[in-house]
């Protein structure tokens, strides 16, 4: 079980208010992802979750109870953090151990569990080292294994690939997305990063500045982003966002189109331009365009082995089907 | 990753300080070691040499040989224990955040820069006197009978003395050693059901070890030759004798300089001893 529900829950520290009231509901067994830019209340929305701030308003319920000054050790959550925190003096088996010997488990039932976890997480041959001895790949498994140890009711995850180089962090991905598969325990996962938020959540809630911006699947966002923080958030590259003259022509403030959704062809066509940096993937190519009467490059995604150069002239067409529109206020017009 | 040239270039940079360092130890060492093997007695102008151990015989035979090693060790000890418990207490509460964090740092700090033989004199005259003293007028005012604290107690009192010294190093040290601790990891360990005392136990005090170690290391060589504090307050009398003040004693009061010499030379090897014996027991803390 794991089922929590943050009712008008509100963080101030001293004068500057973090997080201003805000509703979540995470379901028994989703893996939601909080995303957002540095500084805008995701850590501290984690940690309100798991106990280690108090909430200044608003109440916290788990599993239907409420949770609100319940000491973190008795909310039955797991946190695995950022910058893993083990306990460098003592054996990788005790540090996975170690919330079983605070809970009072019979020596043998420690070491079954710390075995269980160790064969799933690969670390068998290391259980008998120090973390300093451990690479941080190894490392952040540590961590992982010392929370599932405990059979919490949701684990929480504070950014935790982010000190692991980009090879790891792509296989690291996949173990926890395949861990929450096998566990099916309710997860949280705060991250900056979009590309960890689409590829792992079930439910994606986006802040800024404390505020959530929009909860849904990845593809919810991805389609139907609410307002223009959103569309440039979600998706790589970025959605092109333009305004002036174009988007009036569309009726609306803002118009977005992501790179993927514009056609380039030799002639003919809604915009021509000129081609600036391009970026080659090998699977594809993105040109930024510098188009007449718009001010912002704008981001085009063709295919892989494209010739197409620097300073050659293209012609652009939006699909109009995924034109996204957005009024003044940067909200979606339906 | 020093070339040979540089290492070179380093040795000969070094080389006058090292030499100087040398000079400056070796000679007394070496006059000490002279004397110590001569019956040099200036007041009854005495002055033969070549007597050979027959000092060092007589030094450690003494019945107040032995006495003053378990004086020094009682007061070590003391002192040891009292400033490693009161140094980890204090860091501990120093940490907090509390109201005038700063001054109050500075107010802890302060003991150590008092000199010696001040801080002595101060606690024999202001706080130990058993008429004007400050204890007695708090035992008289809770209606108890005040206690001459350095005729009834005054290994116990010495060792007070010099705690409040050292206290300020020991906490000072520790002090650092405990803001270095990453908080995440305190805090992962609440959220594993660690209570305060298991996470003090657990998480802290291993954390602590190293810095423990190098408080022990370094206050025991320094407390190895307390003496103004002997000096001001029971002058080595009432069992207070340690090994220091006995050599002082041979060579001041009986003006035997080659007796005391042998002294001088038998608690450099001791000390020598013990800081090696310290450095192999606990120093493997430190290279972790
Ligand atoms: N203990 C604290 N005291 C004061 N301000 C804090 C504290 N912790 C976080 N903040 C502030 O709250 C904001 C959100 O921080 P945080 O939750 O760590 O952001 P994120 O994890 O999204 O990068 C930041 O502006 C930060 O300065
Ligand atoms: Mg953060």
């Amino acid at each position: 079980m794991g089922r929590i529900i943050l009712d008008k829950v509100r963080k101030a520290f001293g004068e500057t208010e973090v997080i201003p009231p805000l509703d979540l509901t995470i379901e028994d067994g989703e893996f939601v992802v909080f995303v957002g830019p540095s500084g805008c209340g995701k850590s501290t929305l984690l940690r309100l979750i798991a106990g280690l701030e108090d909430v200044s308003g608003g109440a916290i319920r788990i599993d239907g109870v409420d949770a609100t000054s319940t000491p973190p050790a008795q909310r039955k959550l797991a946190m695995v953090f950022q910058s893993y925190a083990l306990y460098p003096h003592m054996s990788v088996r005790k540090n996975i151990a170690f919330p079983l010997r605070m809970a009072g488990m019979t020596a043998e039932e420690q070491d079954k569990r710390v075995n269980a976890a160790a064969k799933v997480l690969n670390l068998t041959d290391y259980l008998d080292r120090r973390p300093g001895q451990l690479s941080g790949g190894q490392r952040q498994r540590v961590a992982i294994g010392r929370a599932i140890v405990r059979e919490p009711s949701a684990f929480l995850f504070d950014e935790p690939l982010s000190n692991l180089d980009a090879a790891l962090r792509v296989g690291m991905r996949l173990e926890i997305s395949e861990l929450h598969k096998r566990l099916a325990t309710t997860m949280i996962y705060v991250t900056h990063d979009q590309v960890e938020a689409m590829t792992m959540a079930d439910k994606i809630v986006v802040l800024r500045a404390g505020h959530i911006e929009q909860v849904g699947s990845p593809l919810d966002l991805y389609r139907a982003p609410r307002n223009t923080f959103v569309a440039g958030f979600i998706g790589s590259p970025k959605m092109n966002l333009i305004g002036g003259a174009e988007a009036a022509k569309h009726g609306a403030t803002t118009i977005g189109i992501r790179p993927e959704h514009l056609t380039v062809t030799p002639a003919g066509g809604t915009w021509t331009g000129r081609i600036g940096v391009s970026e080659h993937l090998g699977s594809d190519t993105f040109f930024h365009v510098a188009i007449d009467g718009i001010a912002d490059p704008v981001t085009v995604r063709a295919g892989g082995e494209v010739a197409l150069h620097y300073g050659d002239t293209i012609h652009l067409t939006p699909d109009l089907a995924h034109l996204h529109r957005f009024d003044a206020q940067g909200l979606r017009i339906a | 990753m020093a070339t040979h040239h540089s290492r070179i270039a380093a040795r000969a940079m070094m080389a006058p300080a090292v030499f100087l360092l040398l000079v400056w130890m070796l000679v007394p060492l070496i006059l000490t070691l002279y004397f110590s093997t001569m019956d040099y007695r200036p007041l009854r102008g005495i002055y033969e040499c070549c007597q050979g151990f027959d000092n060092y015989v007589r030094f450690v035979t003494s019945s107040s040989f032995l006495e003053s090693i378990l004086t020094t060790l009682r007061l070590v000890g003391g002192v040891l224990l009292i400033t490693v418990l009161g140094g980890v207490l204090l860091a501990l509460l120093l940490d907090q955040p509390i109201w005038g964090q700063g001054v109050v740092r500075i107010l802890v700090i302060a003991p150590f820069f008092v000199m010696p033989t001040v801080s002595a004199l101060v606690w024999k005259n202001m706080f130990m006197n058993p008429v004007n003293g400050l204890f007695a007028h708090l035992a008289t005012a809770l209606g108890l009978q005040p206690i001459d604290w350095l005729a009834e107690a005054p290994m116990l009192s010495i060792i007070l003395i010099v705690s409040w010294q050292w206290l300020p190093f020991a906490t000072l040290i520790l002090l650092t050693a405990v803001q270095s601790l990453d908080s995440e990891q305190l805090e992962a360990a609440e959220m594993d059901g660690a209570g305060a005392l298991s996470r003090f136990g657990h998480i802290i005090l291993p954390h602590l070890a190293r810095a423990i170690t190098v408080v022990i290391l370094i206050q025991t060589i320094f407390l190895l030759s307390i003496f103004a504090e002997i000096f001001v307050t029971t002058g080595g009398a009432f069992g207070t004798r340690t090994l220091t003040y006995l050599v002082y004693q041979r060579i001041i009061e009986s003006q035997n300089i080659g007796l005391g010499s042998a002294g001088g030379i038998i608690a450099v090897i001791l000390a020598n001893i013990i800081a090696i014996g310290l450095m192999r027991v606990v120093g493997k803390n430190l290279d972790a």
